[in-house]
């Protein structure tokens, strides 16, 4: 697997140790997501409850099986919802 | 080469006559409330007079006694053991231990009449013991505040906040500081908006059966069916998969009709009945009291500016309440506030509070309106005050294509330039201004949204198709994914029938919201189509004892695809129709998925204003509506889309809120009290459309129902600034507020 760069909102930093970008092992968003998790289990919770992924400007929703690579640039975004 | 780039559509792009309009206009559409069934019954729902209360106690043993009540309802009928989101919507279809705002459900009756349910409703005796209550957001913050509900707090929350802050969210990129120290010019303003309602003209309606083999049945005017099932299955505890739910034609929704308020009280009370079949009406006052608003919201943003106009930094500061349940469109606010500004500097950080308020659903880019009041009125303050055309500011500091949005990603095609140019050419702008008269001018944006979709279309004998959609038809949806089914398969506009189907008959559809039924649905009817054209093109093939790879299709039928195919003369659609039945069958094609390729999509208005300085009245004398659409399947619709978003907005920034006594009860729960603008208060209102095509459709579509709402409130504020030269930072700015402002000038 690659090692691909999450940037997190940094409201999160507090559940990640103060770390505002996380690098983990993940070939696919919901890899990452896993890996994210795994990592820092006090972001479980956030992730459970819903987010989006953005993957190079492209908001994703229900992709967890979007591949993703190391050059990839990850955005971990509030989840999307609309009126 | 993308359809886009070809330019040569026949159909889309065209005015086609809507496929409801008939219905519509002679009173055969059904709504909600049309739908009845025999042996059917009535209910009515008992609602808190108090802001915030234990329930002590709920006899319902008179109504019970009434001839002709067949069942009540309480809490304790429904299941119990829900957590999160699922409890949220339990609690507030029915309140548990404590009524949390004023309007909360407490219990419901059903009875074999509306007015005999009513009567039994009253009879029905609740026991409160009246607690302290909190409305505002800043005052649900403050120490000391009522309490609304211990530990409903998300991890977010850093320790140390008031336990009615329930989620906390910051973020941004560079030095912020340094920004401001490199400016010319530092502003810093606190902003309020006001809760208001979508104030869609139909009332929450529903018909609900349910047996006590807990399978049921739904009749309901929504936005999203599936969410309907979900969400009702899950506060009642039931099965998902047996419940099924039929949309009504919909009276406007706006985001409001994308959740549950009464509608498991339909199912509780018909299994309670035997299986009667149960109706449910909201009155205007139950839709006010007890279904979501949006939220409210308090802001502070700092802006840095050099004498240019470039914006060196940014930040911002929002706390929103929604409600007594969590959900605030804080994090959406805050990610529209600044994305029209290309930033180096910029941080946001947000708060959602909960109050005795109901429970906020979504609303028209839920957010974003709010935002854009807050930075589009400090922008323009700046911009005065820097002497500085802010039209010509936004151009300089504006995002394009490929540059990093203030929320961190880069964004994809965007047409906020061609806009903003567009804005320029307008000749609204060439308009003279009287005494008392002022321009206002403002942008908007809004994300737009994909959601889960599955399409079905068929073509019928006759060369015909129906196209089963599970997005119900707020805006033009049936008439958009008509032409663009029709454009692909090379067929007139007519020949193609959209229905808006039951939960039985396609997969999940998230509802119509995010302005993607014509993006995703659209994209999804192509895809469906494709199939079915790629399936006629085979019978076509076999026909003439072909390779299927030798047929394509053009102008409504299969063609030998070049020379070396052969010669046949076109196999139309009817043709091929006529034969399907032996031929293989039926004709269809489907299609599932999350679709990719979201376009975002900006736009900007220009209003013109009177203030009348003896009354505070507010006249709007002109008012234009640029947005980008991306591509405008049907344009009429697309510019009711700008037109309606801009009333609403106008609504928002003028004369609508939630206004609460002392004891915070709404004290403004109908139409009359709570004001929305009417045709004759307005003007015709100017659209141009802009499209820059979003390469992810494939006519390039972007939504277009959101962004309009979002620039109304700071370009009203803007204008009144420029007619009057006071600066309103609390909306609305109805007469008696700004009376009051221009007295203390």
């Amino acid at each position: 697997m690659g090692q691909v760069t999450v940037h997190l909102w940094s409201g999160l930093r507090r559940l990640t140790d103060g770390a505002e970008t996380v690098e983990v092992e993940a070939d696919t968003v919901g890899e990452m997501l896993d890996a994210l998790s795994e990592a820092h289990p006090g972001v479980k919770p956030v992730l459970d409850a819903g987010v989006s992924v953005a993957v190079n400007g492209e908001i994703l929703n229900g992709g967890r099986h979007k591949a993703v690579s190391p050059e990839d640039e990850i955005f971990l975004m509030q989840r999307m919802k609309g009126g | 080469m993308a359809k886009d780039e070809l330019n040569t559509f026949k159909l889309v792009g065209t005015r086609p006559d809507r496929p409801d309009g008939l219905d519509k206009v002679t009173g055969r559409a059904r709504y909600g409330a049309d739908f009845s069934l025999p042996g059917m019954l009535h209910a009515a729902v008992v609602r808190s007079p108090h802001a915030h209360a234990k329930i002590v106690k709920i006899d319902a043993s008179k109504a019970l006694a009434l001839d002709g009540v067949k069942a009540v309802v309480t809490r304790a009928d429904l299941p119990t053991g829900l957590t999160g989101d699922e409890w949220d919507l339990q609690e507030n279809t029915l309140a548990g231990e404590k009524a949390l705002y004023d309007g909360h459900a407490v219990a419901a009756v059903a009875a074999t009449s509306k007015l005999l349910a009513e009567e039994a409703a009253r009879l029905i005796e609740v026991e409160y013991e009246v607690l302290p209550h909190v409305i505002h957001v800043d005052d649900a913050m403050a120490e000391g505040a009522p309490v609304i509900r211990e530990g409903a707090a998300d991890p977010t929350v850093p320790e140390g906040l008031h336990p009615n802050v329930v989620k906390y969210m910051e973020f941004g990129r560079g030095d912020v500081e340094a920004g401001f120290a490199e400016a010319d010019l530092v502003m810093e303003k606190s902003y309020k908006t006001e809760a208001t309602h979508q104030g869609y003209i139909e009332p929450h309606a529903c018909v609900g059966q349910m047996g006590s083999d807990n399978k049921g049945e739904m009749w309901v005017c929504t936005q999203g069916q599936w969410f309907i099932r979900k969400m009702s299955a899950a506060v009642l505890g039931i099965e998902a998969s047996q419940l099924r739910v039929t949309p009504s034609e919909i009276g406007g929704g706006f985001g409001g009709k994308t959740t549950i308020f009464m509608e498991p009280l339909s199912l509780a009370l018909s299994k309670k009945a035997g299986g009667r079949p149960v109706k449910i009406v909201m009155t205007r006052s139950e839709v006010l009291r007890a279904t979501g608003p949006t939220a409210s919201a308090s802001m502070d943003v700092k802006i840095g500016m050099k004498t240019d106009g470039t914006i060196t930094g940014a930040r911002a500061e929002f706390r929103m309440q929604g409600g007594a349940f969590p959900g605030a469109p804080v994090d959406m606010a805050l990610y529209c506030a600044f994305a029209g500004y290309k930033l180096e500097n910029v941080q946001h950080i947000g708060y959602d509070v909960l109050a005795n308020r109901p429970k906020c659903a979504a609303y028209r880019a839920p957010g974003s309106p709010m935002g854009a009041f807050a930075v589009e009125s400090l922008v323009d303050e700046m911009c005065r005050e820097l002497k500085l055309d802010p039209i010509e500011v936004r151009i300089k500091n504006g995002v394009q294509t490929g540059d990093r949005a203030s929320y961190g990603p880069k964004f994809g095609s965007i047409g906020l330039k061609e806009v903003l140019e567009a804005v320029k050419d307008h000749p609204n702008l060439q308009a003279e201004l009287g005494p008392n008269q002022g321009r206002g001018f403002a942008v908007g944006y809004w994300f737009n949204h994909n959601g889960e979709t599955s399409v079905s279309m068929a073509i019928g004998e006759d060369g015909t198709a129906q196209v089963s959609v599970g997005t119900p038809d707020i805006g033009g949806s049936r008439a958009s994914v008509s032409l663009m089914v029709a454009e692909t398969l090379g067929i007139p506009y007519e020949d193609v029938r959209v229905n808006v189907v039951e939960t039985g008959a396609l997969g999940v559809n998230e509802p119509t919201h995010g302005s993607r039924a014509t993006f995703a649905t659209g994209k999804a009817a192509v895809e469906a189509t494709q199939g079915a054209i790629k399936e006629m093109c085979r019978r076509a093939a076999a026909e003439w004892g072909i390779d299927e790879e030798a047929v394509e299709w053009a102008d409504g039928a299969a063609q030998p695809a070049g020379p070396n195919a052969g010669k046949f003369p076109p196999m139309t659609i009817k043709e091929i129709a006529a034969k399907m039945g032996s031929t293989g069958g039926p004709i269809s094609g489907h299609h599932e998925s999350v679709p990719d390729g979201v376009g975002a999509s900006f736009g900007a208005h220009v209003v013109d204003l009177e203030v009348d300085p003896e009354t505070g009245r507010v006249t709007i004398l002109r008012y234009l509506v640029v947005q980008d659409a991306g591509r405008a399947i049907h344009p009429s619709y697309v510019e009711g889309q700008y037109q309606g978003g801009a009333v609403q907005g106008i609504g928002w920034a003028l004369n609508e809120e939630y206004v609460y006594d002392d004891k915070g009860r709404l004290a403004n729960s109908v139409f009359l009290d709570y004001r929305v603008p009417v045709a004759s208060d307005l003007p015709m209102i100017d659209t141009v459309i802009v499209e820059v095509p979003n390469p992810g459709h494939p006519f390039g579509v972007r939504g277009v129902g959101e962004t309009g709402i979002t620039p109304p409130l700071p370009a009203i504020a803007n204008a009144i600034h420029d007619a009057v030269g006071v600066r309103m930072t609390h909306l609305p700015i109805n007469p008696p507020k700004l009376l009051a402002a221009l007295k203390a000038k």
